[in-house]
């Protein structure tokens, strides 16, 4: 699995409030919710995120709350992978098991820049920083997660075991 | 067999494995999986999808509708009917509807939670069940969805962590005082993955409603689960709540943990924990200028009798500040008749206070108390956030029901000393 895209940069302990606050958690659609991300930092987060795709952070990326409207949103805004030098357990889970690609890439706040052209194996675990020049390691992506992730989510893995089952 | 923690070998039972160790992928039958209000329609949703869409144990599962409750908004009331369709399609008996109170008050007051167990629940709260010598961890709604489906779910082993903490916390310190000075010292990511086990003559002496107060704000600093081991007091608990037959699991002595971090919470003020995070913690004496304009008191972490007696014990008698809005919500409605009971609701009333129903509310700028611009709110809830509470130029500070109460007397931030009888 490789994504390209530009780096939208954000900075450490980005919680879920932040990400998708309280008030639309009464919201199912992700389309609707897709308009509302990253509201707590301003409004203009949906209209960057499609001209980029690939949300860069600090440490502790979506800490909080389990809302899973967290990763949808980001998702369906058009985040396409998400890389941050560290991540809040529960929001990591979330966002594999929809599908969205998370990857822990220690030292990534300081080697990428908004706007700057990423590369990003997910199965070999690195980040290329095209702008720059530079390669980055990330922290492999177990096998068992990669299977989830390349089924589109977690549901679809559950079928396929229900499946089996039969 | 190597030496095992309490986390370890619970996962270790539910997995059916002998062992495990941190790392390990494993996949483990979850003995409970709860899921609420806002978190619940999406796990419908998820199972759904599915060509047939099922629930292999329905009796493990446990819904409770407390963020939007009673329903504020149309959009809310179609969460709810969605939840009570499902319970009735799915025949779940654990149904929890509007009323009841907040899913981690009532989980273990109506018998759900058990040592031992290994529990996921669709909200980050979950952990408060550590409390309790549970494996209790906060997973996402499709989480919920393939758990309930499968009747299992992944977990990566986590490292387990040790807070051992000392001396004898006495009122009006309780357990809000000893996590807010745990996280401050540990910060928002200090335990990131971990199992944390508190242990320690303060974990001892205190009361089961201030062990769940620590438990349920481990998340807080990024904890999996925060558990204790299983004692008098808990087995009192159980006991009352119709419990038998627990089996406490207990930490082999010379098992691992990845750091060991020594607590004194003898001598300690009463702690606050200033905006924009839970970990950005102060002494209440560094903050005694900041003006509040709402106190609130309630929540998973704070809404407990505990919290009402002693703010009732602060407020007996005397009026809260004109220019403050003192908002109590009860956190169960069992909580709400005792505390009727014992007339703790007639004596906040007459202070002043604003008495809601159960439900999760103004916690997470839901409903019943949300925040304007440049308002300040000291409140017994776990989280701070930028935002969290209502609009994002609000300030939120994190403390104990003692120094809110104390605090909507005087109407700035109060060491509950100050204003305490004798």
């Amino acid at each position: 699995m490789i994504l390209e895209g530009k780096a939208l940069k954000y900075g450490d302990n980005i919680n879920t409030d932040l990400i998708i606050p309280g008030k639309y958690l009464i919201l199912t659609s992700p389309a609707e919710l897709a308009a509302h991300a990253m509201e707590g930092g301003g409004p203009e987060f949906p209209r960057k995120i499609r001209e980029h795709g690939i949300l860069v952070a600090g440490r502790n990326f979506g800490c909080g709350s389990s809302r899973e409207h967290a990763p949808l949103a980001l998702k369906h805004a058009g985040t396409r992978c998400i890389l941050a030098e560290s991540f809040a357990r529960i929001f990591f889970r979330n966002s594999v098991n929809l599908g969205l690609p998370v990857l822990e890439c220690p030292g990534i706040s300081r080697q990428v820049s908004t706007g700057d052209l990423l590369k990003v194996n997910l199965a070999e675990g690195y980040v290329e920083n095209s702008t720059r020049g530079v390669r980055l390691k990330a922290k492999a992506f177990p096998d068992f997660l990669l299977k989830i992730l390349e089924r589109g989510g977690l549901m679809a893995y559950v079928e396929a075991r229900l499946g089996e089952e039969e | 067999m190597p030496p095992q923690t309490m986390a370890e070998k619970i996962l270790a039972r539910a997995a059916g494995l002998p062992y495990v160790e941190p790392g390990d992928f494993v996949e483990a039958e979850v003995d409970r999986v709860m899921v609420n209000d806002l978190t619940g329609p999406l796990t419908v949703e998820a199972l759904r999808k599915l060509s047939r869409p099922r629930v292999a144990h329905p009796e493990r599962l446990i819904i409770v509708l407390d963020h939007q409750t009673p329903a504020d908004s149309v959009h809310s009331a179609r969460l709810h009917k969605i939840l009570r369709e499902f319970a009735s399609e799915f025949h779940v008996e654990n149904f929890y509807d509007v009323g009841w109170g907040v899913c981690h008050q009532v989980l273990p007051e109506e018998g759900h939670v058990a040592p031992g167990m290994l529990v996921v629940g669709a909200d980050s709260h979950t952990c408060t069940y550590g409390a309790f010598g549970a494996f209790a961890t906060g997973v996402g709604s499709t989480d919920a969805a393939a758990a309930l489906a499968l009747g299992k779910l992944w977990f990566k082993v986590p490292e387990s962590m040790k807070i051992e903490v000392k001396g004898v916390p006495r009122l009006p310190l309780t357990g809000k005082d000893v996590i807010l000075h745990i996280i401050g010292k540990v910060g928002e990511d200090g335990a990131n993955y971990r199992s944390v086990e508190f242990t320690g003559e303060a974990i001892s002496a205190l009361s089961m409603d201030s062990r769940m107060t620590i438990s349920n704000m481990a998340v807080e600093m990024g904890a999996k689960a925060g558990l204790m081991e299983v004692d008098e007091k808990t087995l009192e608990f159980l006991r009352q709540v119709g419990v038998g037959g627990a089996k406490p699991v207990k930490s082999d002595p010379e098992a691992s943990y990845v750091e060991t971090l020594e607590v004194d919470v003898g001598g300690l003020e009463p702690q606050v924990a200033a905006p924009p995070s839970p970990a950005n913690v102060k002494p209440v004496s560094e903050l005694s200028s900041v003006e509040v304009d709402q106190a609130f008191l309630g929540s998973c972490t704070n809404g407990r009798l505990e919290d009402l007696r002693i703010a009732a014990r602060i407020l007996k008698g005397r009026k809260v500040a004109s220019r403050v809005r003192f908002i109590v919500i009860p956190a169960s409605r069992r909580i709400y008749e005792q505390a009727l009971e014992e007339g703790l609701i007639q004596t906040l009333v007459k202070a002043g206070a604003v008495v809601g129903p159960p439900t999760c509310g103004p916690c997470l700028g839901g409903h019943l108390g949300v925040l304007a611009e440049d308002e300040v709110c000291i409140s017994t809830t776990n989280r701070n956030f930028t935002g969290r509470m209502g609009s994002p130029k609000a300030e939120i500070y994190l403390a104990s029901a003692a120094t809110v109460a104390a605090s909507a007397l005087t109407g700035r931030i109060t060491d509950p000393r100050e204003v305490m009888a004798e």
